[in-house]
């Protein structure tokens, strides 16, 4: 299955190697380097590359490049997806998935590489198996480590790689016993020059933060599950029992994790947040435009609306621009085009507000389409859909756990065309 | 060396390179390569004498350099003596860190990585797994030809370890010793097929994986594992599941006749209940039709349905193709909804799932047409996802939706990114042909695209409206002028050499234009592009044969000019054209025919997806991504027109001596044997007969969901263990194969004993428990507490059901009562007489109880005669926890008798007993058991309800030793389901004597 892994940085240099079978040189990395040469913005090099003797399947995360090597036939999802679960791998044990980060771990990366990959096939990649096998590193570790000489890596075998549940390891023990579950659904929409929704629906996921100790059987039950139109659960939540009784009784893993994610049904017609009121021109003589964008509230359902930031790609003859925020701040990056503005909480009484000119490039004929919009926002404490959790119980522990249940709206894929 | 392996991937040219570079074979291609590996050098030095320290911490420090060292690629090979040292260090991360080192340089260094070996050799026979699994990984990464046999060795031993963690590692290690040397193929195929039969889920994935590496064509060897496959999958590991759907794709599409031929038939008004894994109403549908799906086929359906909603994508997708290529095809429609689900995933899955959809889309419009919406193209995707959401929205389009396919698509043209605008066109066009009613509209949209300002897009417009053009030329003069005037401003060769072709084609209509348009390409003919060139010679030819008067001159100019370009296809096309068009005394027989050959009418080009091609290959696999056959891609074969025989897969032909891996979920007592696969075709072959059983059988099923909640709640108080949890769905998944057993010691113990009419009651019970077994299985959602619940729901309908059933009691009482041909009789009555009773005050305890199947086994099994003590002779004992076949009073013992010596033992039995008054029911004797082998035998021993040991001699032909069973306090109880009240009222009547306290948790209220 997967022979090689490479990781290459945003200006194309490998800076870690690591081969699960007989070793392959690293040249066949100048096919890939072609075709990103080629494909000139990282995100649309092509995932799968052909090229005499292999194949080349590769995800982008963080700025860096996974390149795995394979040579026979393999469903490309399972590399990809195994590549992403290497990086998310990454990512819990040292906070980032960074070439820095990397580069100073290297021999815990090495490691873990080690465990989750035996002659290329996948051998350990639940993270709390992994965290027994090959402790995450912590400062105060590092130190006593360097002192004593101890190490990083556990010598038996995880509980969790035997048993039935490989998610979850014996013994768990807290002083504290507290379950949170956060309710984070993701608004993706487009909205058209005129303000109508061409396209919108929800995506939820219920992130879980669960420190309790033994083996307690979750079960989280819903007020309106009927919403719910299609998900997808963590390994550890009984399907059968949600398929006959909307539950979701599930023994935890440890720590944090998703618990599911969730599609709301389209039929359901989507609250649109906020309305956004634009105006951008380009002047057919002349080198400059006009721009001007008003957000206001729209279905709030009462809440406030947080963190709303505006995003647009510029066109490549937009020069630079002179704007004023009414609110907030923005900022123009000159070499991607990218006009951000910040504005923060949007404050109904007063509409935030941005104008301005933007100057063009000279003898270049004005853009043919004005750029679209993204918008970013937070709703604390609602979910947009109406789901809401209606009770946590517990079974199979005595003591009483803390429970919490936490809401947010965030724009996903917001766009409006302009 | 291997470094030759280095360069299999590169052209000649850089293998020469790179040849100058022997020295430092892994170092970067680089020129400074040289300077850094002087560095190494010097650097290597202190990592030596680090390494030689006799500190811990030094020598970790040392090692953690060098691995650092080998993952940016650089060469550390000459430190490897001074390394290989510290294989046996106690250190378990420096341990590790040499692994690391040896595994990657031990090709290199052949001679000396063989010292290390007897390490791994004593470590593979360490009693802590981890240690067992970790040595053999290494042991069999270790790519040195000499220790092939080394390996085999290791990889036999570990393939019986009793640890699944071990026995994962070895199916690991086959594939490697396999790329190795393939020549150890046939004995490998041994060791795979022994681990195939292995239970554990652990197991599953990884052995499936070496088979489908080593030897995917034995297709044979999956037969008497198919159905616990298919049961196991749920349970199995994520990757492991992957692999598993994807070979049991290739394994039906191989066994089963297609489910495609009738649909249409039942379409419409059937389709809600093949959604569900209710089985009633299709039975009773299918039945009528010739077409009849095999249960085999039908199980794989059911058990991999569920896995639609896994996290892991790359499983989701294995299920969408496993459903469309083995599906009947309206049941495809619910892997749609999962897809869509994954293009919320990252960038590069979307790529993958968008390509499937797209050839998906091709075929089935219907399945992906609600969604429309989700495939709109959002300004930030990358290029390829939005050119492959435009494909699938053009697959899509419909009379229906054109119309807002169209307005989206007006939004993409005026996209910035220019390369997706152009497809856009394309796209426009594709649907401007495919659906009539729409074509001039798009033709008219496309013209004013010609006067964009973009040049790509002019460009792609011309050639699009070319090919539309060609369908319907009569109208559309109009355009063509349009176009001919436009011919100045567009620089795009493509698209200048398409006006060209156009007025050419149609120069009768447009008898002013295209003259003059000749004329301008004369003057600039020299600084064309060569395709338009060859398309200006066209003209010319074309305008010479139907308005010879004005052109003849610019025709001959033009070309003159070709006959002296540079590139020798204009030179061949001119000279063609010439002797073609210009009459002369040697032209040919063919220049009378040149006006048919130029101005033929040419059929419209058909605008297809680049997609269509696709479906060649199986879905989700690396071909189909690339669509080119990638190396090592398994053909997915037709479907046979006659199935083979499906017989293959009954699990009972197993020889019974060759039973293997005795460590885990031991064969149960053979109580309800009869709850078997096999039988069911046995049922089809009844066919219209067995139709009152299946009724029967269906609405068990019902009334078993039905009363699950209640049953929960008995079954965790009658499974008396249940509440210890952990593993048991490992067990009850296994359930096939330990039926299989349970089969076998049946038909050791009661030789054809049974009249024609047990077995067809027989038949009959068991096609319906079979329904309900695979059903329970298929439900085990990795959760340890259901498969039990699930069981007993089965077993405890007869509360619900008996009313209605009393009129076909014969059948009741097959239906009801899990086992009634061998069932312990005098403690148990039936539950058809149960029922007779039910009037009856409940005040005898023996007969009202319902003993209950338990759906699994304990793992757990005892020494009873250690192989050093038996000489040889190695004997473990375990409780299987079914009643007693023998007697009612008896607890069934089940014994694993295994030879370890090297020659065979003989006469084995029991011999004799203390107390004396011991009654105990033996074994038959064993005649002879041969080295290795194994053999699980059952017996049953009267404790007389106390756990006082029975004590007994084992004996052999030469020896007897004696051994003891102490039963634990549980393993003499009988699990019964009983209601609450019956519960407290027995309770009452127990004395103090009895008692015995245990706290069983439950996991549901």
């Amino acid at each position: 299955m997967i022979h090689s892994l490479f990781l290459i940085n945003h200006s194309g240099d490998i800076f870690l190697e690591k081969h699960w079978k007989s070793v392959i040189s690293r040249s066949v990395c100048d096919y890939f380097f072609e075709a990103k040469e080629k494909a000139e913005d990282p995100e649309n090099v092509p995932p799968v590359l052909q090229t005499p003797h292999h194949y080349l399947i590769s995800i982008y995360r963080g700025k860096l490049f996974f390149l795995s090597v394979v040579q026979t036939e393999v469903p490309p999802l399972f590399v990809i997806e195994f590549l992403h679960r290497v990086a998310d791998t990454f990512q819990e044990y040292f906070g980032e998935c960074s070439e820095s980060v990397i580069k100073d771990n290297v021999v815990i990366v090495y490691e873990l590489l080690e465990e989750m990959l035996d002659n290329g096939f996948p051998l350990a990649t639940e993270s709390n198996v992994l965290k027994e096998m090959i402790r995450p590193p912590t400062i105060l570790r590092s130190v006593v480590n360097t002192l004593t000489g101890g190490s990083n890596v556990g010598d038996t075998l995880p509980t969790g790689q035997l048993s039935i549940i490989p998610w979850r390891r014996a013994g768990v023990k807290y002083t504290n016993n507290e379950a949170y579950f956060d309710v984070i659904e993701e608004i993706d929409a487009i909205v058209d020059k005129s303000g109508t929704t061409v396209f919108a629906e929800i995506q939820g996921v219920i992130e879980a933060c669960v420190r309790l100790s033994g083996m307690p059987d979750l079960t989280l039950s819903f007020m309106n599950p009927r919403l719910l139109d299609d998900m997808s659960f963590h390994p550890c939540v009984r399907f059968k029992r949600w398929e006959a009784e909307r539950v979701l009784s599930f023994i935890p893993p440890d720590g944090n994790f998703r618990l599911m994610s969730y599609h709301v049904s389209s039929q359901n017609l989507v609250a649109i947040p906020v309305y956004v009121k634009q105006n951008i021109s380009f002047l057919e003589t002349g080198s400059c435009g006009r721009l001007e964008i008003t957000i206001g509230p729209k279905q709030t359902m009462g809440k406030m609306v947080e963190a709303l930031m505006a995003t647009i790609h510029m066109p490549k003859s937009v020069l630079s621009v002179s704007l004023t925020a009414s609110q907030g701040s923005y900022t123009y990056d000159i070499t991607t085009k990218i006009l951000i503005w910040d504005i923060g909480r949007l404050n109904p009484q007063k509409l935030p507000n941005l104008r301005g000119s933007l100057s063009m490039q000279t003898g270049v004929p004005k853009p043919e389409e004005n750029p679209s919009i993204n918008i970013d926002l937070k709703i604390q404490q609602l979910a947009i859909s109406g789901l809401k959790v209606s009770r946590l119980d517990m079974y199979g522990e005595k003591y009483k756990p803390f429970k919490g249940v936490k809401y947010l709206t965030k724009a996903g894929k917001f766009q409006v065309r302009t | 060396m291997s470094t030759a392996a280095l360069y299999n991937d590169q052209g000649a040219a850089e293998a020469a390179v790179e040849a100058g570079q022997e020295t430092t074979p892994t170092s970067s291609s680089s020129g400074a390569a040289f300077g850094l590996f002087s560095t190494d050098f010097k650097k290597n030095e202190d990592l030596k004498e680090m390494l030689e320290s006799n500190k811990e911490s030094l020598k970790l420090e040392a090692m953690k350099r060098i691995v650092q060292l080998i993952s940016k690629g650089k060469n550390a090979s000459e430190l490897f003596p001074a390394i290989v040292k510290n294989v046996a260090s106690k250190n378990i991360e420096l341990k590790k860190l040499v692994y690391v080192y040896l595994v990657r340089y031990a090709e290199e260094q052949q001679d000396l990585a063989l010292l290390s070996i007897s390490t791994f050799q004593r470590a593979l026979k360490d009693p802590n797994q981890f240690i067992r699994a970790s040595a053999l990984r290494v042991l069999s990464s270790i790519r040195v030809p000499i220790i092939v046999p080394i390996m085999m060795l290791a990889i036999k031993e570990a393939a019986a370890d009793l640890s699944p963690y071990v026995r994962k590692t070895s199916a690991h290690a086959i594939q490697k010793l396999h790329s190795l040397d393939p020549d150890q193929k046939e004995q490998l195929i041994e060791v795979i097929e022994k681990l195939l039969k292995d239970k554990s889920t652990l197991v599953a994935g990884s052995v499936v994986m070496a088979f489908e590496e080593v030897c995917p064509d034995r297709i044979d060897l999956i037969h008497k594992n198919y159905r616990k496959l298919c049961n196991l999958l749920v349970d199995v590991e994520e990757w492991g599941q992957v692999v598993i759907i994807n070979m049991l794709t290739r394994y039906a599409r191989t066994q089963f006749t297609t489910p495609w031929k009738e649909d249409a038939v039942f379409d419409e008004n059937n389709e809600k209940t093949f959604y569900d894994s209710d089985s009633e109403d299709k039975k009773d549908q299918t039945e009528a039709k010739p077409y009849i799906m095999d249960p085999d086929h039908r199980l794989l359906l059911r058990n991999t349905k569920p896995l639609l909603q896994s996290r892991n994508t790359a499983v989701v997708m294995a299920v969408s193709q496993l459903y469309w290529h083995l599906a009947p095809k309206h049941e495809i429609g619910i892997v749609t909804k999962s897809l869509v689900r994954l293009l919320r995933s990252h960038r590069e899955v979307q790529f993958i799932v968008l390509q499937n959809i797209a050839t998906m889309s091709i075929q089935r419009k219907g399945m992906f047409e609600p969604y429309l919406k989700s495939f709109y193209v959002r300004s930030t995707d990358a290029t390829h996802i939005k050119t492959l959401k435009l494909e699938i929205l053009t697959n899509l389009a419909t009379e229906a939706n054109i119309s807002t396919i169209l307005r989206e698509f007006q939004t993409y043209v005026k996209s910035q990114d220019k390369a997706f605008a152009a497809a856009t066109i394309q796209a426009i066009g594709r649907c401007a042909t495919n659906i009539s009613e729409v074509t001039d509209t798009c033709l008219n949209g496309l013209v004013l695209l010609l006067s964009n300002r973009d040049e790509t897009v002019v460009a792609e417009s011309v050639v699009v409206i070319k090919k539309l053009l060609q369908t319907q030329p009569t109208q559309h003069s109009d355009i063509i002028k349009h176009m001919a005037k436009l011919f100045d401003n567009i620089t795009v060769p493509m698209a200048r050499a398409s006006i060209l072709w156009l007025i050419g084609e149609y120069c009768e209509r447009v008898p002013k234009i295209a003259p003059d348009l000749l004329r301008k390409m004369a003057k600039t003919f020299t600084a064309e592009e060569d395709i338009v060139k060859l398309q200006t010679v066209n003209l010319a030819a074309k305008l010479y044969l139907t308005n010879s008067k004005q052109t003849k001159l610019l025709t001959q100019y033009i070309l003159n000019l070709g006959k002296y370009d540079q590139n020798y296809d204009i030179r061949d096309r001119t000279r063609f054209i010439r002797q073609l068009i210009v009459p002369n005394e040697k032209s040919g027989a063919l220049s009378k025919y040149a006006r048919r050959i130029l101005l033929a009418a040419k059929p419209a080009p058909v605008l297809e997806s680049a997609f269509k091609d696709r479906d060649r290959f199986q879905l989700g696999t690396l071909s189909h991504s690339l669509n080119i056959k990638a190396s090592g891609y398994q053909e997915l074969s037709d479907w046979p027109a006659v199935a083979p025989d499906p017989t293959v897969r009954n699990v009972e032909v197993i020889d019974p001596v060759k039973e293997w891996a005795p460590s885990l979920g031991k064969a149960k007592q053979p109580k309800s044997d009869d709850k078997f696969y096999s039988d069911e075709e046995e049922k089809g072959e009844e066919g219209s007969d067995s139709s009152s059983s299946e009724d029967s059988s269906s609405s068990t099923e019902e009334s078993g969901s039905e009363s699950e909640k209640e049953s929960n709640e008995e079954s965790e108080k009658t499974s008396t263990d249940s509440g210890k949890s952990s593993s048991d769905s490992e067990r009850s998944s296994s359930e096939s194969e330990a039926e299989q057993k349970k089969k076998n010691t049946k038909k050791k113990n009661k030789p054809a004993a049974a009249d024609s009419d047990s077995v067809e009651s027989e038949a009959k019970d068991s096609s319906s428990s079979t329904e309900s077994s695979s059903e329970s299985n298929s439900e085990s959602d990795s959760d340890s507490d259901s498969p039990a619940p699930q069981k007993i729901s089965v077993k405890a309908k007869p509360k619900v059901e008996l009313k209605a059933k009393k009129e076909v009691s014969l059948l009741d009482l097959d239906d009801f009562s899990p086992a009634p041909t061998n069932a312990p009789k005098p403690s148990v009555i039936s539950s058809s007489l149960l029922s007779d009773l039910k009037g009856l005050s409940l005040s005898n305890v023996s007969p009202t109880l319902q003993i209950t199947t338990s759906s699994f086994g304990p793992e757990k099994t005892h020494e009873l005669l250690h192989h050093m003590t038996g000489k040889g002779l190695s004997a473990k004992y375990h409780f299987p926890r079914q009643p007693c076949l023998y007697q009612p009073q008896m607890v069934a013992v089940q014994l694993i008798l295994t030879n370890t010596l090297d020659h065979s033992l003989e006469e084995i039995h029991v011999g004799d007993r203390s107390p004396a008054s011991l009654s105990i029911h033996c074994f038959n004797t064993i005649e002879r058991l041969e080295p290795g082998a194994s053999v699980t035998v059952s017996m049953g021993i009267d404790f007389s309800d106390s756990t006082q040991a029975a004590n007994f001699h084992l004996c052999t032909k030469e020896d007897q030793f004696s051994v003891s069973i102490q039963p634990a306090v549980g393993e003499l109880l009988m699990p019964s389901t009983m209601t609450e009240p019956d519960f407290c009222k027995e309770q009452k009547k127990l004395q103090g004597m009895n008692e015995t306290s245990a706290t069983i948790i439950m996991a549901t209220a």
